[in-house]
């Protein structure tokens, strides 16, 4: 079973109290933009074997929507992290360059 | 006017644990910047009870105040009193951006009470049950229904729901505390 930390609450919510939401960190390609990047932005997604970036909504909770930075393989949870930011925080990068010197970054 | 009726009028059951469901509770919904001392105060002149921080509810003579997200407040107060208070706090805070509704009619609220009164909690919901000391609220889910609860005392939880599904929430919690479901964690 999954548990993230609500950033908002600070209660570990179980994945049941929770709405995942998809990959975190999108650039939103909109209205005048060329049409690739509009479909990239619309359908294509990351599906990596390892660290990854979720957004995550506590949705019996308080209704917030937060990030979360865990693996996809060994469910390890890296942390979770306000929604009100472009890219993760550095902890956050600490916290998975510390368990996986060789990782890529998250772009 | 048609006279106020609440969920279950106050019905209860009596199992391991005792199920009673709260008749008439005042219920406001505070939203807006909480670190604002203008509706700290409103808070305060509403429930008699301090801002609350996070996952926390407090109580005073006149009212509780609870924390249900970083931008939301739930006052519990007398049901008759709730359309004066907010009133008053609409007036108190005008000029803030903030909103106060009156959702006591639009919620249930049951009491578990007895010793495993936690457990009975326990079996409907994913939230760790025994950490709730008296003063945290917790939102979370029964089964399928998204319900906050906090422990009144040690042997009381208390548990609020949308009144939508009032009628799935007594059925679940008659059937968590039935006799001969006891686990006595």
């Amino acid at each position: 079973m999954l548990v993230l930390e609500c950033p908002y609450c600070g209660v570990m919510a179980d994945e049941s109290d929770l709405h995942g939401g998809g990959e975190a960190h999108l650039k939103r390609f909109g209205p005048g933009s060329s049409d690739d990047d509009f479909e990239t932005y619309l359908f294509m997604r990351k599906n990596p074997k390892g660290v990854h970036f979720e957004r995550w909504r506590h949705v019996s909770g308080c209704g917030k929507w937060f990030h979360a930075a865990r693996n996809t393989m060994t469910l390890e949870v890296y942390g979770t992290y306000s929604a009100q930011t472009y890219e993760p925080p550095q902890d956050i990068i600490d916290a998975v360059k510390a368990k996986h010197p060789e990782w890529e970054g998250y772009k | 006017m048609s006279k106020a009726q609440s969920a279950w009028n106050g019905v209860s059951f009596d199992g391991y644990c005792r199920v009673e469901e709260q008749s008439l509770v005042g219920m406001i919904t505070v939203r807006g910047d909480l670190a604002s001392k203008k509706l700290a105060k409103a808070v305060k002149d509403a429930t008699g009870a301090k801002m609350p921080g996070q996952g926390e509810i407090l109580s005073s003579d006149k009212g509780r105040a609870a924390w249900m997200s970083p931008d939301e407040l739930l006052l519990i107060v007398d049901h008759a009193e709730a359309p004066g208070i907010i009133d008053a706090m609409a007036a108190a805070l005008a000029d803030e951006h903030a909103l106060v509704v009156n959702v006591s009619d639009a919620r249930a609220v049951f009491h578990v009470k007895g010793k495993a009164a936690r457990e009975v909690v326990a079996k409907l919901s994913p939230a760790d049950v025994s950490v709730m000391a008296p003063g945290m609220l917790r939102r979370t889910r029964i089964a399928q229904v998204p319900a906050a609860f906090h422990m009144v005392d040690e042997e009381t939880a208390e548990l609020v729901c949308f009144r939508s599904v009032g009628q799935y929430a007594y059925d679940l919690l008659k059937d968590a505390a039935l006799p001969g479901g006891e686990v006595w964690v």
